[in-house]
C-alpha cells in the first residue's frame, strides 16, 4: 500500500498535470477525480462525510489524479442527499447504476431531516435547496462519473510533453482515424486476469487506441473484483493511473501487466506496436503478474525497475 | 363520434325579445369553440347563461391547476364533452423533497369517475400526481380511443404499468414520461408495442434507466410514419441513434441518447448525414455525455435549431463557443454553468435571437466551487440578446448593478428565476443586501408574470414587488424578508398573484392572516419553516370557510409550531384523503 501511495504522492508532481487553463475547470476536476476515487473505495469503509486528506487507494480512471487528488476528497454530491452514513456499501453501486430508488429513499430521510440553517448557511445543509430537482441531480452525477473518460481525452489533446510516444492521446488518434477512413465490425477478443476465475470478453473494434482499451479493461476487472473484495484483493488490483496519463495497465504496474497473445503465438507486451498493428496481430488478452511477466521483453523489466525507484 | 347532446328548452327560453340577436346555440359554440385558453373560456363562461351552457357543451379540454381545489364529479356534472384533462396534484416544492410521501394527489378517484363519464377520454396530462401501475392499466382499458399521455415529475408507477399502455392503447399518439420517480424494471414495455400499432407521435422515455430492445425500438420507429419527437434514453448508443435518424427523416424534435460512444469515422460521417438529413428538426436534448469530440455531427443540424437542451452534457465554454455559431436560429437555450462566463459570452454573441436561456448548476452542493457563472455572464447575454424573457439562473454570486443592468438590456422579462445559491447572500461587491436588484425587475418589467427571488433580501424587496408587479402570477421565496411587513406587502398589492410559495422566512401569522381577502382569488399558498402558528392556521381556516388549510407537522416542532402550511381555494371542502400527517383546519 505504502509502495502506491507513494507512487501516487510522487506522481502528482510528476502527473504535474495542470488541468488546461482555457478550460479552467480544475475545481471539476478536482471533485470528479475525488469521485472516482470515493466511490471506488469509501464504499467499503464507513466514510465520514468529511474530507479527508488521506490517499486512499482507487480505481483511479483519470489523468489528472496526482494533483488533484491531493486535495481533499470530496464525497459525491449527491451523497448530501443520501448521506455516506446511510449507505456507506451502497455509494458506488448507486452512482453507477442511477437506481431511481435513490431520489425515494432520499425522500423520507430529507423529510425527517429539514434543517433551518442560521444566516449565511451554507446550501449543503439545506434541504431542498439549491432547488434542483432529484432527477436532474442524479443524472448528473452520473455524468460526472463518466466525465472521467471525456476529461482524459481533452487533457491529452493538450498535454504533449509527457505524453508517452507510443501512447498518443486518444483523441489525437481517434482523429487519425477518422481522418484515414478506417472501419471495422466487431471484434471480440477473450481477456483473462491471473488470479481471476472468469474471463471477459472485449471488442476491439470499440477502441482506436490503447487508453481506452485499457480503461475498459480496468472497469471490467475492477468492478467484478469489488464485488468479492477485501482490503488486500484492492491494493492487488490496485491499476493505478501513472505518470504520462496513461493506464497503469500500458506501462507496467506494479502489480500487473496486459500482454497478448499473437497470431504466432508469441506472448507480447500491449502498447509496443501501434493500435491497428496490434489489433490486427491480437488473439487473446492477457492481465499477467508482473512477475511472471518478467521474460517477456527487456523493456518491462526496465520500466518496471523505474517504478520502483520511483516508489521510494 | 360525438356522444348524444342533450339540448335542454331552457336554452331555447333563454333566446327572448330582450336579447340582440341570438344566435342559435350550435353557431354559439362553435364561434366559442375557437376561444382555445382555458382562462379565456372561463370568462367566457361568466357572461350569460346562454353563453355558459355553450361554453359547457362545447368545451373538450380542461385544466385543473389544483386536483384538490374540485372534484370529478363535479366536474363531470359540468362538462359532459371532455376529451383532454390536465391535471397538478401536488405543491411545487414536493420537487425538492419538502413534501412527505403518501401526501396525496392519487389520479385513480379521477379515472374512476372519467371512465364512468368521458369514454371518449383521449389525452391526460398529469403533473405532480401519483399514478399507479393498477391506474395505468385501468386507464389502458377503459379508454379505447386513448391518444395522449403525458406524466411529469408524477411517482407511484413503474415500467409494467407503462406495459399497459403500450400494449391496449391501440389508438395511442403521445407517450411522454418525464422525470418521475418510478420504479424501472427493465425496458421490456416498449416491446409491448404490437406490430399493427403505427400511429406514434410523440415518444419520451429519456428518464427512463433501462435499456429496451433496440430492436424494438427501431421497428416501431420505422412503422410509425407520424413520429416526430423522439427522446431516447442514455442507454441508447450513437450508432443505434444514427439508425433511428434513417429511419424517421420527419422527425421534429430528438432527445439523443449518450454521446460518449466511440466512433470510428465512417459511424462518425454516417452520424451527421443521418442528422443533416432530418430536415425538419427544431430540437434536440439529451446529448448525455457530449464533448467536443462528437458534439460537430449536429452542427448541419444546427442552423434550423429552436431549442436547444444542453443540461445534461458537461460542456466547456470553448466547446459551447465553437457549437453555437452554428445555432443563430436559437430561441431556447439549456445549459450546465459548466460553460461559465465566457461560455455565456458566446451566448449573447451567436445567439441573438435568443428568448429563453436556463442555466443549472454542475455541482449546486459544493461550497469550494468557484467556478460556474457570475453576475458577467447573465449580462453578457443580455447585452446580446435583447428579446430574451424567460430566464432561469443558478450562480453564486450577483449584483444590483448587474441586474439593472439585465433589465435594462431586457424589459420583456416574463419569468425572472434567480438562485444566488448560497441563502441569504449579499451583492459580493457592495455587501447590500439585493433589494434593489428585485426592484429593478418588477419596476422595469411590467409583463413579469412570474419571479423567484433569492440572495440576501429585507422587507424591501417585498415593497417593490407588491408595489410594482402588477401581473405577476407565481412568486417563490426562500430565506429572505425581516419581518411580517414583507409578505404583508405582497399580499396588499399584486393584484394578479396566484401562487405564492414561501420557505425559511420570518413572516409570521400576521403576515399570513393579511392575505384574508386575497387567497380566494388565489390557486394556493405554501409556507413552510417560517414563523406560523398553528393558533394562526386556525384562525385564517375559521375565517375562510373555502379554503382548505393544510399543516404538516415535523415530528421534532413544538406544538404550536406550524412547520409546513398549504392553503388553496376548494369548492369540496376538506379532502377525505388525507394522509395522518397532514391536519387539515
Amino acid at each position: 500500500m505504502e509502495n502506491t501511495l507513494g507512487l501516487l504522492e510522487n506522481s502528482g508532481g510528476g502527473i504535474g498535470r495542470e488541468v488546461p487553463s482555457g478550460g479552467s475547470t480544475t475545481g471539476s476536476m478536482s471533485t470528479v477525480d475525488n469521485l472516482v476515487f470515493s466511490s471506488e473505495v469509501s464504499s467499503c469503509y464507513p466514510d465520514e462525510n468529511n474530507d479527508s486528506d488521506e490517499l486512499e487507494l482507487g480505481l483511479g480512471l483519470s489523468l489528472g489524479g496526482g494533483a488533484a487528488a491531493n486535495k481533499s476528497l470530496k464525497p459525491p454530491s449527491w451523497a448530501r442527499i443520501l448521506t455516506a452514513k446511510d449507505l456507506p456499501c451502497l455509494v458506488s453501486k448507486s452512482s453507477s447504476s442511477s437506481s431511481p430508488t435513490v431520489p425515494k429513499a432520499s425522500h423520507k430521510r430529507i423529510a425527517a431531516d429539514s434543517v433551518s440553517p442560521p444566516n449565511g448557511a451554507s446550501s449543503s445543509q439545506v434541504v431542498g435547496w439549491p432547488p434542483v430537482r432529484a432527477y436532474r441531480m442524479n443524472s448528473l452525477n452520473q455524468a460526472k462519473l463518466s466525465i472521467t473518460e471525456d476529461f482524459s481525452s481533452i487533457v491529452d489533446k493538450s498535454e504533449n510533453a509527457v505524453v508517452n510516444k507510443d501512447n498518443n492521446s486518444c483523441n489525437k488518434q481517434g482523429n487519425d482515424t477518422i481522418d484515414k477512413g478506417l472501419s471495422k465490425v466487431s471484434l471480440f477478443v477473450k481477456v483473462n486476469m491471473d488470479g481471476t476465475a472468469i474471463g471477459r470478453k472485449v471488442d476491439l473494434s470499440a477502441h482506436n487506441c490503447y487508453e481506452t482499451l485499457a480503461r475498459t479493461l480496468e472497469d471490467m476487472f475492477c468492478r467484478s473484483t469489488r464485488n468479492a473484495n477485501t482490503r488486500s484483493n484492492m491494493q492487488g488490483h490496485n491499476l493505478m493511473v501513472e505518470a504520462g496519463g496513461s493506464s497503469k495497465l500500458l506501462v507496467g504496474s506494479s502489480e500487473y501487466v496486459l500482454t497478448y497473445e499473437d497470431k504466432e503465438g508469441d506472448w507480447m507486451l500491449v502498447g509496443d506496436v501501434p493500435w491497428r498493428m496490434f489489433v490486427s496481430s491480437v488473439k487473446r488478452l492477457r492481465i499477467m503478474r508482473t512477475s511472471e511477466a518478467n521474460g517477456l521483453a527487456p523493456k518491462i523489466q526496465e520500466r518496471h525497475g523505474r517504478q520502483r525507484a520511483r516508489a521510494i | 363520434m360525438d356522444p348524444v347532446r342533450k339540448r335542454t328548452k331552457d336554452s331555447f327560453k333563454s333566446c327572448d325579445s330582450t336579447h340582440l340577436a341570438p344566435f342559435p346555440d350550435e353557431v354559439l359554440e362553435k364561434v366559442l369553440s375557437l376561444v382555445k385558453s382555458h382562462k379565456d373560456r372561463s370568462s367566457v363562461s361568466l357572461v350569460c347563461k346562454d353563453w355558459y351552457n355553450a361554453d359547457r357543451w362545447s368545451r373538450g379540454k380542461i385544466f385543473i391547476g389544483n386536483c384538490y381545489s374540485v372534484s370529478p364529479e363535479i366536474v363531470a356534472r359540468r362538462f359532459p364533452n371532455i376529451r383532454s384533462v390536465t391535471l397538478k396534484g401536488k405543491p411545487r416544492f414536493s420537487d425538492f423533497n419538502l413534501v412527505p410521501q403518501n401526501w396525496g394527489a392519487d389520479i385513480h378517484s379521477w379515472l374512476v369517475v372519467f371512465a364512468r363519464v368521458y369514454p371518449f377520454l383521449e389525452e391526460l396530462r398529469l403533473k405532480r400526481m401519483v399514478v399507479s401501475d393498477e391506474s395505468l392499466e385501468f386507464l389502458a382499458n377503459s379508454f379505447p380511443g386513448f391518444k395522449v399521455l403525458s406524466l411529469l415529475s408524477c411517482d407511484g408507477f413503474s415500467t409494467d404499468g407503462l406495459k399497459a399502455i403500450a400494449t391496449h392503447c391501440k389508438n395511442l399518439t403521445e407517450l411522454d414520461i418525464q422525470e418521475n420517480g418510478i420504479d424501472d424494471l427493465g425496458g421490456g414495455w416498449l416491446s409491448c408495442f404490437p406490430e399493427t400499432f403505427v400511429s406514434l407521435e410523440v415518444l419520451n422515455f429519456a428518464s427512463l434507466n433501462s435499456d429496451v430492445t433496440f430492436d424494438a425500438l427501431e421497428r416501431l420507429v420505422n412503422r410509425c410514419k407520424t413520429l416526430r419527437v423522439l427522446k431516447v434514453n442514455k442507454h441508447i448508443s450513437l450508432d443505434q441513434l444514427q439508425k433511428l435518424l434513417l429511419r424517421a427523416p420527419q422527425l421534429m424534435e430528438v432527445g439523443t441518447g449518450s454521446f460518449q460512444q466511440e466512433l470510428v469515422p465512417r459511424q462518425f460521417s454516417e452520424l451527421e448525414t443521418a442528422f443533416k438529413s432530418c430536415k425538419n428538426l427544431h430540437t434536440i436534448s439529451g446529448l448525455w455525455e457530449a464533448s467536443s469530440v462528437y458534439l460537430p455531427v449536429i452542427y448541419p443540424a444546427c442552423v434550423n435549431l429552436t431549442y436547444l437542451n444542453l443540461s445534461y452534457a458537461t460542456l466547456q465554454s470553448d466547446e459551447l463557443s465553437k457549437l453555437l455559431p452554428n445555432c443563430s436560429n436559437l430561441r431556447r437555450l439549456w445549459v450546465l454553468d459548466t460553460v461559465e462566463d465566457k461560455g455565456l459570452e458566446a451566448v449573447g454573441s451567436s445567439c441573438p435571437l435568443l428568448e429563453e436561456l436556463r442555466v443549472f448548476p454542475a455541482d449546486p452542493f459544493d461550497q469550494d466551487m468557484v467556478h460556474g457563472v457570475t453576475e458577467s455572464g447573465f449580462v453578457a447575454v443580455s447585452n446580446g440578446c435583447r428579446k430574451l424573457h424567460y430566464v432561469l439562473y443558478f450562480c453564486r454570486q450577483m449584483t444590483n448593478a448587474a441586474v439593472a443592468t439585465i433589465v435594462k438590456n431586457c424589459p420583456d422579462f416574463t419569468h425572472f428565476r434567480l438562485c444566488i445559491m448560497n441563502p441569504g447572500q449579499p451583492d459580493y461587491l457592495t455587501s447590500e443586501p439585493m433589494d434593489e436588484a428585485f426592484g429593478a425587475v418588477v419596476k422595469t418589467c411590467t409583463k413579469l408574470q412570474r419571479l423567484a427571488v433569492s440572495g440576501l433580501l429585507t422587507d424591501r424587496t417585498f415593497e417593490y414587488i407588491g408595489k410594482y408587479a402588477k401581473n405577476l402570477e407565481t412568486l417563490s421565496v426562500a430565506f429572505a424578508g425581516s419581518s411580517d411587513w414583507g409578505m404583508q406587502s405582497v399580499m396588499e398589492g399584486c393584484p394578479r398573484l396566484r401562487k405564492l410559495e414561501i420557505r425559511d422566512c420570518p413572516f409570521g401569522n400576521a403576515a399570513l392572516l393579511s392575505g384574508l381577502d386575497k387567497y380566494e382569488s388565489m390557486r394556493s399558498l405554501w409556507m413552510s419553516a417560517c414563523n406560523v402558528t398553528m393558533n394562526g392556521c386556525r384562525l385564517l381556516a375559521k375565517n375562510m370557510p373555502r379554503l382548505n388549510v393544510e399543516v404538516i407537522k415535523d415530528d421534532e416542532s413544538d406544538d404550536n409550531e406550524a412547520d409546513k402550511v398549504y392553503v388553496y381555494r376548494t369548492v369540496v371542502g376538506p379532502r377525505r384523503d388525507a394522509p395522518p400527517f397532514v391536519l387539515t383546519l
